[in-house]
């Protein structure tokens, strides 16, 4: 394919991006994967208009969209503002096309842990979960609450339970997950 | 039921048992997984764990109840995307088989919220008040996940609801609207741990203008917004030095003080950001 494509945004705007160089397969993938409509994409910008992490911080979902459409992978999955979507769902319930944007930064993000471009911070906090079988573990401070108050020392999960806990640590295992989340991968 | 707060645990516990809502603990229960941070890194890992809640409410033959827009969110969708694909709840059921679990799709997911509004009745909650919370502005907080994506809840419009307004005004307090209402708390998504600076601009701009408005307190929904809009306004004091002292109460707790039941019973002592002044104006109601 001859030519070349200038994007109007950003990184992508100080160098030109080569035809042959685009992977225009990225978007169907992505479409397989649950995020029908992405082709569909006109970049009208109400994603960016909508988003409150948008209006403080240099992210840009429409930024995200085109490069998606131009499978531009490797620049998405490195992207550090890739992890400043709060999933808030305001561009997805704004979108006129009905792309499920918000879905679409999270099959991303999957993306990014699989090929080890995960942020250190979100491997971490997916850690407490293969460790506790919480996102957010029991500590002193909160058993000590839950006494004062009249609950239970530890809540009847699995941290009652030590049986449901290995059960947790097998099925994250079982897809290798622990490994990615644990650093052995 | 998150592990964050567990006055709001004790409240829901409470409130509930005086509506005459028997609730059942789901032993040996995960995280949800929570969708906004494990959801990202795997997303069929995270049905997979979700759905192994889901049987453990399915053995006991109960609905899954949550007073937590995160919960909700993995929970319900999770449920529902196993209901209405065959091939994944097999693709799922082939790895929980062999641990003696089996998801079926035999039971509803409810968020507290909704619950209340949709199954319970706001006139009969009305009813339950003891102490009409008259004179009491609250800034309502949504939260994202209770009513968004709303393609796939069944709860109306997400840009204007009135679910949470219809249950808070069922309490005597009133509602008072505030620029950007349903701007997220910041915290979601990963946000709180990856940038804490930029989580905490999106809740500035909430606590600032729910306080221009003239709000008593802010009332949510979710643990982790809680988390966010109490705990955050004490880093707001510390890294941008400005305080705006605003309550932060879980809708349990409102209730709950609603219901006449007394504050230290609520666990209000675990927030960040004190209640006493709020108390102080209910004095003379609860």
């Amino acid at each position: 394919m001859a030519g070349v494509i200038r994007c109007g945004c950003m990184s992508i705007t100080q160098s030109v991006v080569k035809a042959e160089d685009l992977d225009l397969s990225f978007a169907k993938t992505l479409e397989q994967l649950g995020i029908e409509r992405v082709l569909t994409c006109m970049q009208c910008g109400t994603c960016t208009a909508s988003c409150p992490s948008g209006r403080y911080a240099a992210y840009r979902t429409r930024l995200v969209l085109r490069k998606v459409l131009l499978g531009l992978r490797e620049e998405i999955l490195s992207d550090p503002d890739l992890w400043l979507c709060t999933t808030c769902y305001n561009c997805q319930e704004r979108c006129p096309r009905r792309i499920d944007v918000v879905d679409l930064i999270i099959v991303l993000r999957n993306m990014a842990f699989a090929t080890g471009h995960a942020r250190e911070r979100h491997v971490q906090i997916s850690r407490f979960f293969v460790e506790t079988g919480h996102l957010v573990p029991i500590n002193e401070e909160n058993m000590k609450k839950r006494r004062e108050l009249g609950l239970s020392e530890k809540p009847p999960t699995t941290h009652s339970f030590p049986k449901a806990l290995e059960e947790v640590k097998a099925l994250a295992s079982y897809f290798g997950f622990d490994k990615i989340v644990l650093g052995e991968r | 039921m998150p592990n964050r707060y567990p006055g709001i645990e004790l409240a829901t516990r409470i409130v509930m048992k005086n509506l005459g809502i028997e609730l059942v603990d789901m032993e040996g229960a995960s995280c949800c997984p929570a969708p906004g941070a494990f959801g990202p890194a795997d997303l069929f890992t995270w049905r997979v764990l979700g759905a192994r809640n889901l049987s453990i409410a399915e053995k006991k033959g109960v609905d899954v109840l949550t007073v937590c827009n995160g919960c909700y969110k993995t929970l319900y969708e999770v449920n529902q995307d196993l209901k209405s694909d065959p091939e994944l709840r097999e693709r799922v059921n082939e790895v929980l088989r062999p641990l003696g679990y089996e998801y079926n799709g035999t039971i509803r997911v409810r968020h507290i919220a909704e619950y209340l509004h949709r199954d319970y009745g706001v006139e009969k909650l009305r009813g339950a008040v003891k102490k009409p919370l008259e004179g009491i502005k609250v800034a309502v907080h949504y939260g994202c996940h209770l009513m968004r994506p709303k393609l796939r809840r069944e709860l109306g419009d997400s840009e204007r609801p009135h679910l949470l307004e219809d249950i808070i005004e069922a309490t005597g307090a009133e509602c008072v609207e505030y620029k950007d209402m349903m701007i997220c708390c910041g915290a979601g998504g990963g946000v709180r741990s990856y940038d804490l600076a930029l989580s905490l601009t999106l809740t500035h701009t909430k606590i600032k203008n729910a306080t221009e408005a003239g709000a008593d307190c802010m009332v949510n929904v979710c643990p982790f917004c809680h988390l966010q809009l109490d705990r955050g306004q004490a880093e707001l004091k510390e890294q941008w030095g400005v305080y705006y002292g605003l309550p932060i109460l879980h809708y349990s707790q409102l209730l709950g003080l609603a219901m006449g039941i007394p504050p230290k019973m609520l666990g209000f002592e675990a927030h960040y950001v004190p209640v006493d002044s709020f108390l102080e104006k209910l004095k003379g109601i609860i």
